[in-house]
């Protein structure tokens, strides 16, 4: 009978052997988190990082460039006790951050190097290495930082930085350590991908201690790095420095366009700041400083910012007029009701052209009433809810309300006023086109950035069509290895002989309309004045411009943050730039000197400017 | 008995195959674990574990022939002399024996060192065999199995003595042969019982197994159990286990926190929760399940493993040596190794079925059950499924004590299987 027991126990033997199997099965085969390379504490990843791209402006002049320097690292077990004092004169360091660093990078780790200075340029390394010899344990790692032989464009580059540590939590596969540098704003950070390149791995074997074991696997898992891509962008390097003169002391934004292309030749946010600043070991300290500076050289406006677009919509306006066919260039609204008054008399209403020279708020304010009520509704809400609804849907085709697309990070989409917003503000079918008319002369609920601007210039430079707005042409490794950035075509589908009668009028203003300090000789330049409102203070003054008026070549929008009238604070710059652009240099100097050192009051409603530009004309909206 | 004897005759040549097996499987993986990437040393070195356990082999091979030499009936009759001798070895090593970290089990002789524990294995399971197979001994009966009981505890309380606890516990294993010769079924039931309720205990809150248990209780009283069977009777002793079990629960929480040695405690509690200090008590487990999860299916090749050499897992060559064959061998080696030993395990059973001797086949159940619990232990604490209890791996981990003391246990069984048809 006992003879039974020993199935048994063979029994109980295998039920055993099978739980061993099945728990050897899920370690080894099953559960994969021990059988990456990274999870192996006797593999050591050591990373080498690749120099990151350079930044080249369209005709291949530097903007930004790498300084090669050198990183100190210590490993606290192999440090012998030395004479501090010397040491910490030699490093021009005080004996507290000798001393805290040490400390820290004990409780990280005796065995593994951590980091002890970083960048020590070419000569700091050169004057300290060969006394190294004295002090065990310290070593160094090639790094870089940024240069900028531009000298400009700060808003647009962006600037590296440690990454966040959010940043550094999220990330998807495990790229950057803690410490290391990534794009946080502007190009640098866009292209991070390409401009960072890839990180050569390698893998080597280690023992408990942390001391060196040779190479894993013969090798076979190590990647060599590879350098950064260089970004070569469409920027002007002439005229964006040329932009930076000219806003000297002012502030406000400046975009231009190349209109066939989209490519963006300048782009300025103004005050701005020495990019330089923010690359090296005075990150942080300057960071500080310049985030609280009140005027917030950090902000691109550029892309930011908030304006309503003035009269530079009336353009719109007559484009969209001229297509619904509720206008010609010759319809007159001298005589019609408005809630506008006349800026130099009922003549500025007798046709478009003149509406447009003269920007005549009577005028549009008729346009827009035509526009609103081009619909076969009677009730007057019902009018305008259908008007706005059409209207609304060609707006955007400029680009308005939304993001344009451009390759730089938090651009704003910009307010399109739309049904839905004056359902909330008034109720449902409770507003009409009196609640409106504001739009019709681009005040009221808009808000617009100097991108938008721009790139509603380029639409009428192209009399209709806009190219998704971009900085970079081309990346890669040389010119000969490059990849192209995707650029679309969006079309107004508003005929472009339409678009031909709106830069007839734009003509007049700068011949002989509002524009006129816009004038360049022997060029045709086509533009517009805009002043947006400002409730906190002075108007904001806006001016937009293309020249040459047939295939023009270059499209400019300016704002001028409370500089007032458009035609006095901005078209001086817009016909400055043209002048660079297209004649490749400025003859008028002594005007340059006088408009760059004109300066606009930033503090609301005190004093406005101390020195004048000389006008030729009354200053009109 | 002056006649040629042919000692090869009867000898099973299947077990004998096996143990030639696992001890290259031991050479390659004791030389892996002491190979120096920077500085290869020639496997015969003398100056690392591999090369000792070449030498230990020979020595192996002198002890099979003596052992195949000897008349069979020598362990029958002297298993009480010896069994005698050897607890008096046992007590003079707690007073001679050389401290060798922090334990007192090992004798020196010159260069090398001798535990005598190791070989109390055999000769306990010697005597008890003696004991069992003894005419009008019957472990059914309490007082025979209490007897049969004293002679499996003495040896491991001297044991204890000199700070071995690991090689006490093995003794435990012997619970086994009891209940193969007729200790009733419900005293191996009662300890693996306790057994799950000790995880059950460390795993989840008190009130929760209790809650359970009561749960347990009631199903088993009104689905299990027939009508006729709900006696008055039946309801104590259900009860009775209910209030044993509740009480053995509640009790485990307080001997974890107030009798246990601190290293002790966490030892058992890594087991549950191995990230409540990873650098610490659970470094051990952690970094040997990590070589050995590292290794994946088919592993990195011999003398490729990284975890292992580089001295992240502890003991490499002795008590964590399966880290070396996870890791290098991938779960491929582990299941051959694994393997290997259950065949080992089921043949020594059948061998000891086909006994005619109580004595030998009870002695047959003693090494099963011996082995059967080291390779328990050992591989269960390396995958995390054990808590660390130092005791090595049979013919694989080196060392001289166990390599000898292991193969006396088995080959004294295969001489006495050699002679089966002889009834003493």
């Amino acid at each position: 009978m006992l003879e039974s027991r020993k199935p048994v126990i063979l029994i109980f033997f295998y039920a055993i052997g099978i739980i061993y199997i099945l728990r050897l099965f899920y370690l080894q085969i099953l559960d994969t988190k021990y059988q990456s390379l990274g999870a192996l504490n006797s593999i050591r990843r050591e990373i080498n990082i690749p120099l990151r791209g350079q930044i080249y402006d369209r005709n291949g002049k530097l903007i930004v460039a790498n300084e090669e320097v050198y990183d100190v690292y210590v490993t606290p077990k192999k440090v012998y006790p030395f004479d501090t004092a010397s040491f910490c004169n030699l490093f021009n360091i005080t004996k507290g951050f000798l001393d805290s660093t040490l400390t820290s990078a004990r409780e990280y780790s005796k065995d593994r190097p951590s980091l002890f200075l970083r960048q020590l340029t070419k000569e700091e390394y050169a004057s300290v290495v060969d006394a190294m010899i004295q002090y065990p344990g310290f070593t160094f790692e090639q790094s870089f930082f940024r240069t900028y032989p531009g000298k400009t464009l700060a808003n647009a580059l962006g600037y590296i930085g440690e990454i966040p540590q959010k940043k550094f939590e999220e990330q998807e596969e495990e790229y950057y350590r803690k410490g290391d540098y990534i794009g946080l704003s502007g190009l640098e950070k866009f292209y991070e991908t390409e401009l960072r390149g890839i990180r050569g791995v390698k893998f080597t074997l280690m023992n408990v201690k942390g001391e060196e074991k040779g190479q894993y696997n013969e090798g076979k898992y190590d990647t060599m790095a590879v350098i950064g891509q260089n970004l070569y962008t469409s920027i002007d390097l002439e005229l964006q420095q040329l932009a930076d003169t000219l806003f000297k002391n002012k502030v406000g934004s400046v975009v231009a366009i190349e209109p066939s292309t989209g490519e963006i030749l300048a782009m300025g946010s103004y005050p701005t700041y020495d990019p330089t600043l923010l690359s090296g070991k005075a990150f942080s300290k300057n960071y500080t400083v310049l985030s609280r500076n009140p005027d917030r050289p950090l902000n691109n406006r550029a892309i930011s910012a908030f304006y309503r677009p003035g009269s530079t919509f009336k353009l719109v306006q007559a484009a969209i007029g001229l297509e619904m066919g509720v206008i010609t260039p010759r319809t007159s609204f001298v005589g019609a009701p408005t809630m506008f008054a006349y800026h130099s008399g009922t003549y500025e209403a007798a046709n478009l052209y003149n509406a447009i020279q003269l920007s005549s708020n009577p005028y549009f304010y008729n346009v827009f009433r035509k526009i609103i009520g081009n619909n076969s509704e009677i009730s007057p809400f019902a009018q305008a809810r259908v008007g706005l609804e059409t209207w609304g849907q060609i707006v955007a085709k400029f680009g308005f309300g939304k993001k344009l697309g451009i390759d730089l990070p938090s651009e704003t989409k910009g307010v399109l006023p739309d049904v839905k917003r004056y359902d909330k503000v008034y109720g449902k079918n409770q507003w009409k086109f009196s609640n409106i008319y504001s739009l019709s002369i681009g005040e009221g609920e808009y808000g617009v950035n100097v991108l938008k601007l721009g790139n509603l210039c380029a639409t009428l430079a192209n009399r209709g069509y806009w190219l998704t707005p971009h900085l970079v042409q081309k990346t890669g490794v040389n010119k000969d290895n490059i990849r192209g950035i995707k650029v679309e075509t969006h079309k107004t589908d508003i005929s472009p002989r339409h678009f031909e009668e709106v830069a007839k009028g734009m003509g007049l203003v700068v011949s002989e309309g509002t524009g006129r300090s816009a004038q360049v000789e022997g060029i045709e330049v086509c533009g517009k004045t805009g002043t947006s409102q400002n409730k906190k203070g002075k108007d904001h003054a806006i001016f937009i411009a293309f020249a040459p008026k047939y295939k023009p070549k270059i499209a400019i929008a300016v704002v001028v943050e409370n500089g007032g009238f458009g035609g006095v604070a901005s078209a001086p710059i817009c016909g400055l730039m043209i002048e660079q652009y297209l004649k490749g240099k400025v003859e008028r100097l002594a005007y340059k000197e006088q408009v760059a050192n004109t300066r606009w009051t930033t503090v609301a409603g005190s004093a406005s400017r101390t020195t004048t530009v000389s006008t030729p004309a009354k200053p009109v909206n | 008995m002056a006649k040629d004897i042919d000692i090869k005759q009867g000898i099973d040549w299947t077990t004998i195959w096996i143990y030639v097996a696992l001890l290259i499987v031991g050479l390659m993986n004791i030389y892996a674990a002491v190979y120096n990437v920077d500085n290869p040393k020639p496997i015969f070195s003398l100056e690392h574990n591999a090369g000792r356990q070449i030498l230990f082999m020979f020595v192996a091979f002198l002890l099979i022939l003596i052992i195949l030499f000897v008349d069979f009936k020598v362990y029958d009759t002297f298993a009480y002399i010896f069994y005698g001798i050897w607890i008096v070895v046992l007590i003079g090593t707690i007073f001679l024996g050389s401290d060798i970290k922090g334990s007192k089990s090992w004798i020196k002789f010159g260069a090398f060192s001798l535990q005598p524990a190791e070989f109390a294995k055999t000769f306990t399971v010697m005597a008890l065999a003696k004991y069992l197979s003894t005419m009008g001994v019957n472990v059914s009966k309490m007082k025979y199995a209490f007897r049969a009981a004293l002679f499996i505890f003495v040896p491991p309380i001297i044991i204890i003595l000199q700070k071995e606890t690991g090689s006490a516990l093995t003794f435990a294993a012997l619970m086994i042969v009891l209940y193969r010769e007729g200790l009733p079924g419900v005293y191996p039931a009662l300890i693996i019982s306790f057994i799950l309720l000790l995880i059950l205990a460390l795993i989840f809150p008190n009130w929760a197994v209790v809650l359970g248990l009561a749960l347990f209780g009631v199903l088993f009283w009104y689905l299990f159990l027939k009508r006729y069977e709900r006696n008055k009777q039946n309801l104590q002793r259900v009860i009775g286990l209910f209030v044993l079990f509740s009480g053995f629960v509640l009790t485990v929480d307080f001997v974890i926190n107030n009798v246990l040695a601190p290293h002790q405690q966490k030892r058992i509690k890594v087991l549950v929760n191995p990230d409540i200090d990873p650098l610490g008590a659970a470094w051990n487990v952690t970094q040997s399940k990590l070589a050995i999860g590292s290794g994946g299916a088919i592993g990195k090749g011999y003398l490729k493993g990284t975890q292992t050499k580089f001295d992240f897992v502890p003991e490499q060559s002795t008590d964590f040596i399966f880290c070396t064959v996870g890791e290098e061998w991938g779960f491929l080696g582990s299941f051959v190794l694994l393997g290997l030993y259950f065949i080992l395990l089921t043949r020594l059973l059948s061998l000891a079925e086909k006994q005619k001797s109580k004595f030998a086949r009870i002695y047959g159940y003693g090494v099963a059950s011996i082995l059967f619990f080291h390779i328990l232990v050992n591989i269960g604490m390396t995958v995390g499924l054990m808590p660390v209890i130092g005791i090595p791996l049979p013919f694989v981990s080196s060392g001289g004590s166990s390599l000898m003391s292991f193969t006396m246990l088995l080959f004294v069984f295969l001489k006495l299987d050699a002679h089966r048809s002889y009834k003493v």
